[in-house]
């Protein structure tokens, strides 16, 4: 079994007729699931593996079948019609917002498979595996099962609400964010958020100021130095909880601070809640007087990341034309919170390298 | 000038989060401080002005200071639209 990509797999995408079940739905309702099938769908979607269906099909048919099954609930944005599965593939990728080569397309026919990988050069296709074989593969094995990864099919669910809402919504963006009740708490990393911060770092790319990714004995190093901080941050709304999606590290150095990395899941990008991280770190590095420097690198897909630096006044103080970037920042500016948001702040204070700061409460700087 | 000026506030009004509907946006006003953009705006203004102008926003002209106001932002581009003619 060879999955093309060398990227980390987040959801499959199944065909229904010969691949998941053995016949074809519209010539006789008698197919029977393959076996190990449905167990494999269950333990991926534990490790947090997300599931869809490209099937050229009857909705209804296919639904209550799947259902009957009891296997429907596993399945995210299916797509089941009589369109081209590069197109259904593209509509799935697009609502769960994820990366082309993030995606693996099971299909018994050739044809499919070709037809898709033609339309989007970066996806892996394969034909029908074992279940054992795909249970094992290294891609579909996540090193950690965080908290939040096994919540993501039903994190993606409380989205489908929330966008069932959003597009009800009329008036003001603002105040549609407002009625969303977010909260955005931000805190100092312990023992038990060192697995989701490696996740994070490796499958966040768009929000990601330097593309690095560390492993568990290095985050741990660093929130058990004085020389570092780790901040992780949640954001939940009237919805549920969108589980730890931000990341911070800080290095402290004598004269100035060095955030390190800084990154956030891009599920929330249409929040307007993403600054929120890192003008607190602004308003702390203030507050112990120093001044704020942050690594950058260059990554085809981080650009959103290079302008919220510029945007918020870091100016490049060093960039050796690799896109290897160090920006410093004065403290003159910084943007205040979002007015739609309740910010919680971490209640112990921390005070690196003998500066003082204590922050509690909420909305305060 | 005016053009510009007429679509930029357009689009501003369009894309900014702003709380109250008849929200006036002047020509001075520093939308930054009004704390009503975020990323995603900023990535879609800049996307904007370079199809609607067609011409790339170097890493160089990323900076605060062109991006504060309409006033400044309208000055960006009249400056790259003139260097393109000469």
């Amino acid at each position: 079994m060879e999955i093309k990509s060398d990227k980390e797999i987040k959801c499959i995408i199944w065909d229904l007729d010969n691949t998941i079940w053995d016949g074809t739905l519209l010539e006789s309702d008698a197919v029977h699931l393959k076996p190990g099938i449905k167990e494999a769908i269950v333990e991926l979607d534990a490790r947090g593996i997300l599931h869809s269906i490209a099937s050229k099909n009857e909705y209804e048919c296919a639904v209550a079948k799947l259902k009957e099954f009891g296997i429907y609930d596993y399945f995210l944005y299916p797509e089941i019609n009589w369109n081209a599965k590069s197109e259904s593939v593209k509509r799935i990728r697009r609502n769960l917002n994820i990366g082309m080569d993030n995606i693996l397309f099971i299909d018994d026919q050739l044809f499919e498979r070709e037809e898709v990988a033609n339309c989007h050069e970066t996806i892996s296709v394969i034909d029908i595996p074992e279940p054992d074989m795909l249970l094992m593969h290294d891609q579909l094995r996540p090193s950690f099962i965080t908290e939040d990864s096994r919540r993501r099919r039903t994190m993606y669910l409380e989205d489908i609400e929330r966008r069932k809402y959003e597009e009800k919504y009329v008036g003001p963006k603002e105040e549609f964010l407002a009625s969303l009740n977010m909260k955005f708490s931000i805190s100092i990393a312990s023992e038990d958020d060192i697995a989701r911060a490696e996740e994070l770092t490796v499958r966040t790319n768009q929000l990601n100021t330097t593309g690095l990714t560390y492993s568990y004995s290095e985050l741990s190093e660093y929130i058990h130095s004085v020389k570092y901080e780790l901040f992780v941050c949640e954001l939940e709304d009237k919805y549920g909880t969108y589980g730890k999606i931000g990341l911070a590290l800080i290095e402290y150095e004598k004269d100035h601070w060095s955030l390190r990395l800084l990154l956030m899941s891009c599920r929330i990008i249409s929040r307007n809640v993403g600054n929120i991280l890192l003008s607190y770190i602004m308003f702390q590095a203030k507050l112990a007087g120093k001044k704020l420097r942050a690594d950058f690198k260059q990554t085809e897909k981080n650009k959103v990341m290079y302008i919220t630096y510029k945007f918020s006044n870091f100016k490049e103080v060093e960039n050796d034309g690799n896109g290897n970037i160090v920006f410093e920042n004065d403290l003159t500016y910084i943007t205040p919170y979002p007015k739609f948001v309740e910010v919680l702040l971490p209640d112990t204070s921390f005070s690196p390298m003998g500066s003082e700061t204590k922050t509690s409460g909420t909305n305060q700087f | 000038m005016q053009e510009i000026e007429n679509k930029i506030r357009e689009f501003i009004q369009e894309n900014l989060l702003v709380f109250e509907v008849e929200t006036e946006i002047k020509n001075t006003d520093n939308i930054f401080e009004m704390g009503l953009v975020n990323s995603l705006f900023a990535m879609k203004l800049l996307t904007y002005i370079e199809r609607e102008f067609c011409f790339i926003i170097d890493n160089d002209d990323l900076d605060l200071k062109n991006f504060n106001c309409i006033e400044n932002i309208c000055k960006l581009i009249k400056s790259r639209i003139e260097a393109l003619q000469l």
